[in-house]
């Protein structure tokens, strides 16, 4: 086989698979505008005939869209800024400082990284009710907080950065805290934009806690919200409006996506190192 | 004195042994209310009987022996198995296909990178509902490209989980092709310099040097998909509910089932120890294996 034959074969497998990899989203967004006539009339035309609006104008009157889309960025906001401080000042601590206990402590939350979460849930669940905090953000938000892949993250992070800048620092009279803040989180900005990232996509796309940990229309996060959404069809499915609210959950991932790629495609592959 | 007091505590927390502790505080104790307190409970809920409405009697071993007696356990541990190999086979193959190309720097490589990685973060709600809509017998875009055949897809339990399965590899494609492309910008490419002088094609350069070379990799890359396909739930909770007649039933739908349907906590708790314990396995394994992983680097 010749050069330039392996190079024809290659594009034409790379343009098909992304053709399957695309076409999905492509198909849900010209649904997304197609009046439900031309759904129904079961011929497929690629193009929306007439190009309407009324999927999105329908789905914010009959299901609370935008509350349903304001507790996912609330969650996943507030989870991203939980996550990423306790883990860059365990991951700092780990990395930088000598205490008593420090190897079995961090072997500890190696070890929680392998525990299945739906091994958790069922306890999980009862702290919940415990806590009064079922139905509420509390719920939603705390227990996404901690996890070891942060710490691990940060961990190795500061572990590559050199002491002498912080040495520096202690010798003007600076305290651990005064020198982790001022010192060691501005050098850490690559790893915590990495873990950010990271942490807002998986806690946007999460579904099965807020699902068993929500029960009121109001608290419910968007995937959830959808779910219900989409179950609650009987005879026919309005798909033009299924689809209207895919579209509305696919853009904030895939903005923070396109934004912060190459940092989001370096923490999965440190994440799969990890386990 | 509280000056004094205030000055002494701080010179206390200022020490290294004190500050590192103080540091690890919030994530330890986090971790330990909402993980590590969690899994022994898990065991302990595992040995009891209960409803979550009358109060929990302990039964010993009986939620286990129940579930070895109970024929829905096998079938649910044949769905997870079948869809787990599937998708670590074919999520293996696929990617690593992709990434042999890409990782040659062609044009507009980046740009296909992107594009594959894209289902990896949709969430699972899109996904279901996109593919659901894909699927449907009547007027889904599937059966029209397959000259209006009647494929019943989601609602035939022979064809459901072949269809779940197909999902999921769209899903991981990207993904796993990141973690190939990974290891393949770790093989020294005289390798490949040294192959041409003896005149091998790109196809026994593929099969004699890549594949042998990458072996860990593609090891590790499968046993971590392996490992994610067991803790499927999502799709399946929004595609199918376990059905057609638990054609699509698996361990973690199954558990979630006896868990929040049918308030069976205790058999819940015993399939999540199940759970545990084939993936405690899979991990170890794993964790052999990285180090190979990493020697190769």
């Amino acid at each position: 086989m010749n050069k330039k034959v392996l190079i024809l074969f290659s594009y034409m497998i790379l343009l098909a698979g992304a053709f399957s990899m695309l076409f999905p989203f492509f198909w849900m967004l010209m649904t997304s505008f197609m009046t439900s006539s031309q759904i129904l009339s079961g011929v497929i035309n690629f193009v929306p005939k007439p190009f309407v609006f009324q999927n999105y104008i329908d789905i914010t009157q009959k299901i609370p869209l935008m509350q349903y889309f304001l507790n996912s960025l609330f969650v996943a906001v507030l989870t991203t800024f939980g996550q990423v401080f306790i883990s860059a000042f365990a991951g700092y601590s780990f990395a930088k400082m000598n205490f008593k206990g420090k190897d079995i402590l961090f072997f500890t939350f190696l070890v929680t990284m392998m525990i299945p979460p739906q091994v958790n849930i069922i306890p999980l669940f009862f702290l919940m009710k415990e806590l009064n905090w079922i139905d509420t953000y509390y719920a939603l938000i705390i227990p996404g907080i901690f996890g070891g892949f942060g710490i691990f993250l940060m961990r190795q992070w500061f572990k590559g950065l050199p002491s002498s800048l912080e040495d520096a620092a202690k010798i003007d009279g600076c305290n651990y805290f005064q020198t982790f803040f001022k010192i060691a989180l501005p050098l850490g900005m690559p790893a915590l934009a990495t873990l950010s990232i990271f942490t807002f996509i998986t806690s946007w796309n999460s579904f099965m806690w807020p699902l068993i940990v929500t029960n009121s229309d109001m608290m419910r996060t968007l995937p959830v919200g959808l779910a219900v959404f989409k179950g609650s069809f009987r005879e026919t499915t309005e798909w033009g409006q299924l689809t209207a609210c895919a579209i509305i959950a696919v853009i904030p991932v895939i903005i923070v996506f396109l934004a912060g790629q190459k940092y989001f495609i370096k923490g999965l592959m440190a994440g799969a190192i990890k386990e | 004195m509280f000056k004094q007091i205030f000055r002494q505590l701080k010179n206390f927390i200022n020490k290294e042994s004190i500050s590192g502790l103080v540091f690890i505080l919030p994530a330890l104790s986090g971790t330990f209310l909402f993980i590590i307190l969690p899994v022994f409970a898990s065991l302990a809920i595992s040995f009891l009987k209960w409803d979550m409405l009358s109060p929990p009697e302990f039964v010993g071993f009986e939620n286990y022996t129940g579930l070895f007696y109970n024929p829905l356990f096998y079938e649910v541990l044949f769905n997870t198995f079948y869809y787990a190999i599937c998708v670590s086979i074919l999520g293996v193959i696929l990617p690593l296909i992709l990434a042999v190309i890409l990782d040659r720097k062609i044009k507009g490589s980046e740009l296909f990178k992107t594009i594959y990685f894209l289902p990896f973060i949709t969430p699972m709600i899109v996904v279901a509902i996109v593919w659901e809509w894909i699927f449907d017998p009547y007027r889904g875009v599937l059966n029209w490209f397959l000259m209006g055949a009647k494929i019943e897809w989601l609602y035939d339990p022979k064809i459901a989980m072949l269809a779940l399965i197909a999902i999921s590899v769209w899903k991981l494609i990207g993904y796993n092709m990141v973690l190939f492309l990974a290891g393949l910008s770790g093989i020294d490419k005289n390798l490949y310099e040294a192959s041409k002088i003896d005149g091998a094609s790109e196809i026994r350069n593929f099969f004699h040097i890549t594949i042998p070379v990458l072996s860990p990799t593609i090891f590790f890359v499968m046993i971590i998909t392996v490992i994610s396909s067991f803790q499927v739930f999502d799709l399946i909770y929004l595609m199918t509910k376990g059905g057609p007649m638990n054609s699509t039933n698996v361990i973690v739908y199954w558990l979630y089932n006896n868990a929040f349907e049918f308030f069976k906590v205790g058999e819940a708790s015993a399939i999540a120890y199940v759970l545990f314990f084939i993936i405690l396995i899979l991990t170890l394994l794993q964790w052999k294996l990285r180090k190979k992983w990493v020697l190769n680097e």
